[in-house]
C-alpha cells in the first residue's frame, strides 16, 4: 500500500498572553491508501489541531504551524498556496465534523449544501449537481431523497444531519476522509450506522479515513492502525489488534482499562488519576509522569523517544528503553 | 456505488413528513409575525400611508400648484377638506405629494444607506485586518460628530452653492444615507464577526468552497434578518430626519412639498395659533408613519432577529 498521507513532526502552536501552548509537538503519522487510522486521546490532548493543521486551518489569529511537513499524495501541503489549498479540501481531502447540527447552514437547504462543492470542485451544472445530491443523499441511508434535499436543517435529526455531512463530504469522492469524533454527538444507534456507512464507503473507493475518537469501541470496530496521542505528543502507536491485546505504554493501558466491558459488572469504573496537564507548564519530562503508576526518576527529568516496541509498534516510554540502566 | 445503498439500513423516519409543516424558516417567520397585533397595525398604516400618498393625488382636482388668491387661509370645508394654506393651496393634496417626497426620501435613503452599510460592515467582518482598520475608523470618526450639526453643516453649503430645488431631494437623500451608514456597518459587523467563526463556515472551508461562495451563499443570507430589521426601523429615522431638515429650511426646497417644510410654512404665530389645518396634518403623518414604521420594525425583531428568540 502506497502512503498517501505523511507527517512529520508537526508542530503546531497556539501563542496566548500567558505563553506558547504547544498543542501538537512533534507529531509524525502515516495514512495508507485504504487504511483506517485512528487518533484516540483525551479532549484536549491535540488530536483535533493535528487534523485542522492537515486541512490547513489551524493557522488563524493566534495559531499557527511552526514546523514539520505534511505530505499528502507527494505534495507539501504547508507549501501550498491558499488557492492550491482550497481546491484540495473537499475535492481530495474532506472532513466531517462532531456537530452536525452546527455544521450545516441553517438557511440553506441541504440538498443544495451538498451541490456546492460538486459545483466548486467537479464543474457540474445546477441540475447535474442536484441529481448527485440526490443520488448521495439515497447512498448515504436516507429514504425519500428528493423531499429532504429540499428540507433545511432544523427539519431533521442529528443522525440525518451527520449523514448529509458525511454525502457532502464524499460527494467528490476524496482520497482522504477526515472524522473529527464524528459519532460523539449521536446516540448509540445511530453511530453504529454511522460507522457502518463509512466503513462501507472505504471499502467501496478505496478511501483512507483518518479517524479521530476518544471512544475505544469505535477505534475496535474501525481502525488498522491506532496512534494515542498525549498532551500534544504521540506516546503508542501499532496495528489494532497488537496494539488493544499488548498495550505497552501505561497510559493505553489505562485508557483500554477504563473501558466498561459488556456482561462484566464493575462496582468501579476505572479511571486514570489526575487530570491532563495544564500545556503551559509542561517541563522535560515525560508529560504523563504524575498519572502514572510506574513512575521513575528519570521520567521527571527526561522525555522518551518513540521507540519501535515490535512489528509496527512503535511507544515513548521509558519502561521499554534499555538506555535506562545506564541513566 | 448502489450496492451500498441496497445493504444500509433504512434511516430513522425524517420529521418533514407532514406536508403541512414542511416550512422554512421564512415562513415560521411570517406566521409568527401575523400574529403580532401591534406590528400587524403597524405595517397596515404604513401600507395605507403609502397607498394613500401615492395614488390620492390622482383623484385632487387641486394637484397644479396654482396660486388662488381668492381662496387664502380657508379652514377645512367641503370643497377643500383640510383648508387651504397662505396661496390658496388645498392642504390635502399638498400633504399627499409631500408625503410622496417624504416617503420617497426615507425609503430610498435606507435603501442606500443599508446597502452602503451592510456591504462595508460585511467585507470589515469577514476580511478584518486592514480593510477592517479602514472602514470602521471613518465610520467612528462620522459617529463622533454629532449627526444633526454634520447635516446642518452640509445643508447649509448645499444653500451655499445654489443646488437646483428640483435636485434637493435626491442631495438629502444622500447626505441621510452619509450620515447613518456607520452605525448600520458596525451592526452588520459585529454580526459577520461572530457568523465567520460559527461551524457552518468552517465545514464550507473544509469543503473548498470559494470566499466569494461562502460569502455570498452562506454568510449573506444569514444576515437577511437582521437586515429587514435594520431597514425597516431606518426608514422611520430617515423620514424624521428628513423632516428636521427640511423644517429647518436645509432639506427640500418649497415650493416643492415635504411634511417638515410644511410644519415650516406654518411656523409663526397667527397660522400656529389660529390655523392648525395648516400645520397637523403634516404633522400627524410624520408622528403615524414614524411610529407604525418602528412598532413594524420591532415586530419584525421579535420574529427574525435570532438573538431576541423567546
Amino acid at each position: 500500500m502506497r502512503d498517501l498521507l505523511t507527517i512529520e513532526n508537526l508542530r503546531t502552536h497556539f501563542f496566548a498572553p500567558e505563553g506558547t501552548i504547544k498543542a501538537v509537538d512533534g507529531v509524525s503519522l502515516r495514512v495508507r491508501e485504504g487504511e483506517t487510522v485512528c487518533i484516540v486521546g483525551e479532549s484536549g490532548c491535540g488530536k483535533s489541531i493535528t487534523a485542522l493543521s492537515v486541512m490547513g486551518l489551524a493557522a488563524g489569529s493566534s495559531g499557527k504551524v511552526v514546523g514539520g511537513r505534511i505530505e499528502f499524495d507527494g505534495r507539501n501541503l504547508l507549501e501550498l498556496d491558499k488557492n492550491e489549498l482550497r481546491t484540495l479540501r473537499g475535492h481530495e481531502i474532506a472532513m466531517i465534523f462532531q456537530e452536525p447540527m452546527s455544521s450545516l447552514n441553517p438557511v440553506l437547504p441541504v440538498g443544495e449544501q451538498i451541490m456546492e462543492p460538486l459545483i466548486e470542485h467537479l464543474k457540474l451544472g445546477k441540475k447535474a449537481a442536484r441529481a448527485r445530491a440526490i443520488e448521495l443523499i439515497a447512498q448515504v441511508g436516507i429514504a425519500r431523497p428528493e423531499q429532504i434535499a429540499n428540507a433545511y436543517p432544523h427539519e431533521l435529526s442529528g443522525g440525518m444531519l451527520q449523514r448529509i455531512m458525511i454525502a457532502a463530504a464524499i460527494s467528490c469522492s476524496p482520497k482522504l476522509l477526515i472524522a473529527d469524533e464524528p459519532t460523539t454527538a449521536l446516540d448509540v444507534t445511530i453511530q453504529a450506522q454511522i460507522l457502518d456507512m463509512l466503513r462501507r464507503f472505504k471499502a467501496e473507493s478505496n478511501m483512507s479515513i483518518l479517524l479521530i475518537t476518544h471512544d475505544l469501541g469505535v477505534v475496535a470496530e474501525m481502525a488498522d492502525y491506532v496512534v494515542v496521542m498525549y498532551a500534544g505528543k504521540v506516546v503508542e502507536e501499532g496495528e489494532v489488534t497488537e496494539l488493544f491485546s499488548h498495550p505497552k505504554h501505561p497510559y493505553t493501558k489505562g485508557l483500554l482499562r477504563s473501558k466498561p466491558i459488556l456482561n462484566h459488572r464493575q462496582d468501579e469504573l476505572y479511571a486514570i488519576p489526575g487530570q491532563v496537564p495544564n500545556p503551559l507548564e509542561l517541563t522535560v519530562s515525560c508529560y504523563f509522569h504524575d498519572r502514572c503508576g510506574q513512575c521513575m526518576d528519570v521520567c521527571r527529568s527526561r522525555e522518551p523517544r518513540l521507540r519501535e516496541a515490535g512489528e509496527r509498534h512503535r511507544v515513548a516510554c521509558w519502561l521499554y528503553e534499555e538506555a535506562v540502566a545506564y541513566v | 456505488m448502489s450496492a451500498i445503498s441496497g445493504g444500509l439500513p433504512a434511516a430513522d423516519t425524517p420529521i418533514a413528513r407532514k406536508e403541512s409543516v414542511r416550512t422554512s424558516l421564512w415562513a415560521l417567520a411570517l406566521r409568527r409575525l401575523l400574529q403580532n397585533k401591534l406590528a400587524m397595525a403597524g405595517g397596515i398604516v404604513v401600507a395605507l400611508m403609502f397607498a394613500i400618498c401615492f395614488i390620492g393625488p390622482l383623484f385632487s382636482p387641486y394637484t397644479d400648484n396654482k396660486i388662488h388668491m381668492a381662496l387664502m387661509n380657508k379652514p377645512p370645508n367641503w370643497k377643500h377638506w383640510l383648508g387651504t394654506d397662505a396661496l390658496g393651496r388645498d392642504v390635502l393634496t399638498r400633504v399627499m405629494q409631500a408625503g410622496r417626497i417624504s416617503l420617497t426620501v426615507g425609503l430610498a435613503s435606507m435603501v442606500l444607506s443599508v446597502f452602503l452599510g451592510s456591504l462595508l460592515g460585511a467585507i470589515a467582518g469577514y476580511y478584518r485586518g486592514i480593510a477592517d482598520q479602514i472602514i470602521m475608523r471613518i465610520g467612528d470618526l462620522l459617529l463622533t460628530v454629532p449627526s444633526l450639526p454634520l447635516l446642518f453643516i452640509l445643508g447649509a453649503l448645499l444653500s451655499e452653492w445654489k443646488v437646483p430645488p428640483e435636485d434637493r431631494m435626491y442631495i438629502v437623500m444622500l447626505l441621510l444615507s452619509f450620515v447613518n451608514w456607520p452605525g448600520i456597518a458596525r451592526m452588520v459587523r459585529g454580526e459577520v464577526l461572530s457568523l465567520r467563526e460559527r461551524e457552518f463556515m468552517q465545514a464550507a472551508t473544509v469543503l473548498g468552497l470559494s470566499a466569494r461562495r461562502k460569502l455570498f451563499r452562506h454568510l449573506l443570507p444569514n444576515l437577511v434578518p437582521l437586515l429587514i430589521v435594520i431597514a425597516s426601523l431606518n426608514i422611520g429615522g430617515a423620514v424624521l430626519s428628513e423632516s428636521v431638515l427640511s423644517f429647518f429650511g436645509l432639506g427640500v426646497m418649497p415650493p416643492t412639498p415635504t411634511w417638515g417644510n410644511m410644519i415650516d410654512a406654518a411656523n409663526n404665530l397667527i397660522d400656529f395659533q389660529q390655523r392648525p389645518w395648516l400645520w397637523i396634518p403634516p404633522g400627524f403623518c410624520i408622528f403615524a408613519t414614524v411610529i407604525a414604521v418602528n412598532l413594524f420594525g420591532d415586530g419584525l425583531r421579535d420574529v427574525l432577529d435570532p438573538k431576541q428568540k423567546r
